[in-house]
């Protein structure tokens, strides 16, 4: 019997278990890396022979280079971790999700300062036709 | 006299919070509403500042990579040091901890069937570090010593609100046998609504949050019972920090025959960067009186 995962039914989200975990521990553990300033350096110095260090995959390499949050987050990345990458590269938590909903910077602080995304629409995956690339905006069915 | 838990604070640990108040900026139309939110909490701190904190907090991928995942953790230690997240180490002072009242607690707790993993070594980042600094500003020592308590909930599976709930009420008892006149409090921090992640990032839950507040004051057994999925599809992923509310309130005297607590302040704001902030401060009615 596996692990039950009723999580799986909400949209736009992916939760940190074991299977993930698994998937991304290279990934993660090169993101506690960038925990040390000497590293930081070392890493913006040469970004792809700083990854080589690392056992981690090719689409997991390259998803860092692109700094493609979601993929990162498909291949086991955890936002702590991967938010490692975003303080070396001088992000905010804000800019950093921002990337993730398909929407610019200002968008996606305009809609926090707005009071955030609704939940309505946002609940059950079966209650938007394609949740990764339509998040509901607030007010848009509250 | 013995040691007794006299309130417990619950509070959000933004990290954008700590930045704000880093770089001074907490002046900014942005950020105003949200400190002067905290004014009167700070108030009652700087009247009811007790001798030890016991600081319920999850690590954000700081001092416990992937290597070691503790469920539940106790620091023992007598200092903590700030760590760097990525940023460098926030310009805070270091913690100071309260080692023997950290290890008769991790005895008592660990007698009472909850296996605490102890640790001494142990950097704090922002989810210890910007609630003292809600409640405490910016002084150039924190005014008491703290026990940083690490709960997992980043890496599934992490422990169910009936678990910290229960635990709260361990962990009072295991104050409330410690032979030394001390005045605890014990803060719960995290949450409330928001995610992180995904397409989903920035959803924020008012009704929710408001919800919770009024149930973790009159009705905490019931809400510990709530699943972690009520929480991640109605609180957003990272929402389910607020278990880690249940510890604190599990603490309060009331679950163990006293008075309900009185509620000495309120205080609910969206948005701090990603994330609904909320602060709540429950008193005991019978400070120092035995059971």
């Amino acid at each position: 019997m596996g692990i039950d995962k009723p999580y799986l039914d909400v949209p736009g989200t992916t939760i940190f278990d074991a299977d993930q975990s698994r998937r991304g521990y290279w990934l993660n553990q090169f993101c506690m890396s960038l925990m040390s300033a000497e590293n930081r350096e070392r890493f913006k110095h040469d970004e792809a022979a700083y990854l080589d260090e690392w056992a981690m995959t090719a689409d997991q390499k390259q998803a860092v280079l692109d700094r493609d949050m979601n993929r990162m987050i498909a291949l086991g990345g955890n936002i702590y971790f991967l938010a490692k990458i975003g303080a070396t590269d001088g992000k905010s938590f804000q800019q950093m999700a921002a990337s993730m909903t398909g929407m610019s910077e200002d968008e996606y602080r305009d809609m926090m300062v707005a009071g955030g995304r609704s939940p309505d629409g946002n609940r059950f995956v079966h209650e938007s036709d394609d949740p990764q690339r339509r998040p509901t905006a607030p007010g848009a069915s509250s | 006299m013995s040691a007794r838990i006299s309130a417990s604070v619950y509070t959000s640990h933004v990290p954008a919070i700590g930045v704000a108040l880093d770089l001074g900026r907490t002046d900014e139309p942005y950020w105003r509403p949200l400190f002067d939110g905290y004014e009167p909490a700070k108030e009652w701190f700087r009247a009811h500042t007790p001798d030890v904190i016991i600081l319920v907090y999850n690590d954000h991928a700081t001092t416990f990579s992937l290597d070691i995942i503790p469920t539940f953790a106790i620091g023992t230690a007598a200092a903590y040091p700030v760590a760097d997240e990525g940023w460098g180490p926030r310009p805070v002072p270091d913690v100071v901890g309260h080692p023997e009242l950290a290890s008769h607690v991790a005895y008592s707790v660990i007698q009472q069937d909850f296996d605490l993993t102890i640790v001494n070594r142990l950097a704090v980042d922002h989810g210890l570090t910007v609630p003292l600094s809600l409640m405490c500003g910016q002084p150039s020592a924190w005014p008491c010593p703290v026990i940083p308590f690490p709960v997992n909930v980043v890496h599934y599976p992490i422990p169910s609100g009936q678990r910290c709930f229960d635990l709260g009420q361990a962990i009072r008892r295991a104050v409330e046998s410690y032979d030394d006149d001390l005045d605890v409090q014990i803060w719960g921090t995290g949450g409330m609504s928001h995610q992180l992640q995904g397409p989903r990032a920035g959803l924020i839950n008012r009704e929710f949050d408001q919800s919770f507040l009024d149930e973790l004051i009159a009705a905490p057994t019931e809400l510990a019972k709530k699943p972690h999925i009520d929480y991640i599809r109605e609180a957003g992923s990272e929402g389910i920090e607020l278990v880690m509310w249940l510890i604190a309130r599990g603490a309060m005297s009331d679950l163990a025959g006293g008075a309900p607590p009185s509620v000495r302040h309120r205080f609910y704001h969206v948005p701090a960067s990603n994330t609904a902030v909320g602060n709540l401060i429950l008193e005991n009615r019978d400070p120092g009186e035995r059971r």
